[in-house]
């Protein structure tokens, strides 16, 4: 059953973090205040505010990649609504498994294993055949543009936008109900870009909630369907 | 989510003389959970997990291990004969030191097959095959079926203890530092090895490693251990990328970033 369109599928209320490097004094640097925001199935809210603003911090929030220190991250989740905010280990696991994935600005490279692989783990972890998988990786890495001769290499010794892109393809071969993208184009160039706009978009308006930082305006307009603030708490009135 | 814990440890403490060596120690691990231990040379993770394995006694607190073949059991009040018995069959222990988890004076086929005899395999000629078949899983050839571990590589003996040790279908795998005196290529092909067994066969496990790296690549979740006692413990990702406490973030602080 396809999610209620008017529902949301990610729930923030009243989120707040700081950061406390003990090496400094023990001195907290708050970033998030009070955030709150609801996504809905189909849209795709662009987080926007200058560098530093913590638009980062909250995207890792709501991976559970970042502490929440007070305040509430809903999503649903296997029919059901489970709180992400101090959630155990296998329940945040478990939502990443099948409900929330998210494209990192770097890829995190696993030694000696090829692309193709990197690419088709996900799909495996939620049960598909090793065929279907590898079909599916190969499908996303050939309309993200990477070269066969490089599918089986391991992408430790790729360019920035090739593992930028493999990195993407990770991301895209489990159909997430929820897509979290930290400037998923920042290091391709133009053609390649608008290939990401283009399944972005896809995944969108098949009814995947978004929520991306995408500092390239013209990319940001083309796939946002709304603009969320992103404040400082010093710069807040 | 439903289940149960695999493993629930209550209160551990270890101490030797005056020292303590492990204190307070509890935590559950859940079924596919791979939990990493880290923390300074002698924190207490070796402790620690040989008090989980049941190769040490605490002296305070429990281990309750939910077992395939006979239910809950206290790990330190079985009989030494049943607690031999669930290591040979529910679990691995793979030692840093590869000559001590292994049998130095007998070939490789037999380090394999004798786990396979433990669980009741008979048949001569498919304790061999299985045998084959893990040595290549584990990247050795075919031809050193029949040599000894003492002809073997510190990287070879690793990978024969690992596949000594998974060959039985173990539940829960102990790790004390797997790779811990390799050299770098040789470690590579072991996280690698033992990242995609981890994945492939569903297995819980407990590793110890001073390298966040592993942790990384390899763990779940995180407990960082200072003096004995646990400091911090949650998502591995979230303990390495937002440490809370002072100890792990001096820890994550010292590495250099790869
Ligand atoms: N793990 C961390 N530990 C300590 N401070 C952190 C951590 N991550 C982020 N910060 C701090 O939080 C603040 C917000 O950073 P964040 O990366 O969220 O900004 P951003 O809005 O994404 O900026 P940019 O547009 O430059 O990427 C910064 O002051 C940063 O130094
Ligand atoms: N058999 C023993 N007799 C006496 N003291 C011991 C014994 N085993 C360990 N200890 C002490 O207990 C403490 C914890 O040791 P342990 O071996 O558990 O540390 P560790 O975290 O595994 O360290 P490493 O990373 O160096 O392996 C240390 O102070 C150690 O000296
Ligand atoms: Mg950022
Ligand atoms: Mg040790």
């Amino acid at each position: 059953m396809p999610p209620d369109p008017t529902q949301p599928v990610l729930r923030v209320s009243h989120l707040s973090k700081s950061f406390v490097v003990h090496a400094q004094g023990g001195l907290a640097l708050p970033v998030l205040r009070d955030v709150s925001l609801a996504v809905s199935p189909g849209e795709c809210v662009a987080l926007v505010g200058r560098s530093g603003a913590g638009k980062s911090t909250l995207l890792r929030c709501l991976y559970g990649n970042y502490r929440a220190d007070a305040g509430s991250i809903r999503v649903r989740h296997r029919n059901d609504n489970v709180e992400l905010a101090g959630a155990e280990p296998r329940v945040t696991l478990d939502v990443r498994r099948r409900t929330l994935g998210f494209v990192s600005q770097f890829l995190r490279v696993i030694p000696r294993v090829p692309a193709i692989d990197v690419v088709a783990e996900p799909a495996l972890r939620l049960g598909a055949t090793e065929t279907e998988a590898r079909r599916r990786a190969e499908f996303l890495l050939g309309v993200l543009g990477i070269p066969p001769r490089l599918w089986l290499l391991p992408p430790a010794t790729f360019s920035g936008g090739e593992q930028q892109r493999v990195n993407i393809a990770r991301s895209l071969i489990v159909d997430y109900p929820i897509l979290l993208l930290d400037e998923p184009t920042a290091s391709l160039d133009e053609g390649n870009r608008a290939g990401v706009v283009e399944l972005i978009n896809q995944r969108r308006d098949a009814g995947t909630a978004i929520v991306g930082i995408f500092h390239d305006a013209a990319v940001r307009d083309a796939v946002a369907t709304r603009i969320h603030d992103v404040v400082p708490p010093g710069a807040q009135p | 989510m439903t289940g149960r814990p695999l493993l629930s440890v209550r209160e551990l403490t270890k101490r030797f003389g005056n020292r303590v060596a492990c204190c307070d120690v509890g935590f559950d691990l859940w079924p596919g959970e791979v939990l990493g231990i880290v923390g300074e040379s002698g924190s207490g993770k070796t402790t620690l997990l040989n008090c989980l394995a049941g190769r040490m006694t605490p002296d305070a607190g429990s281990v309750i291990y939910d077992s395939n073949a006979s239910g809950l059991v206290d790990v330190h009040r079985l009989s030494e004969a049943r607690r031999r018995l669930l290591t040979r069959t529910e679990w691995g222990f793979v030692n840093q030191d590869a000559r001590e988890g292994l049998r130095m004076g007998v070939s490789a086929g037999a380090n394999i097959g004798e786990r396979l005899m433990a669980i009741g395999e008979r048949h001569y000629g498919e304790i061999r095959q299985t045998a084959t078949d893990w040595l290549g899983r584990v990247e050795i050839e075919l031809d050193r079926l029949d040599d000894r571990p003492t002809d073997f590589s510190g990287g070879m003996r690793q990978r024969l203890q690992i596949a000594r040790n998974l060959v039985s279908n173990p539940w829960l795998v102990f790790m004390d530092e797997p790779t811990g005196g390799l050299d770098v290529s040789v470690q590579a092909r072991i996280l690698d090895l033992l990242r995609g067994l981890v994945e492939n066969l569903h297995l819980s496990a407990v590793l110890v490693t001073h390298d966040l790296g592993v942790a990384r690549l390899l763990t779940h979740r995180l407990m960082v251990m200072q003096g004995g006692r646990v400091v911090e413990d949650g998502l591995t990702d979230q303990v390495l990328d937002d440490p809370q406490h002072a100890y792990t973030q001096m820890l994550v602080a010292s590495i250099l970033p790869a």
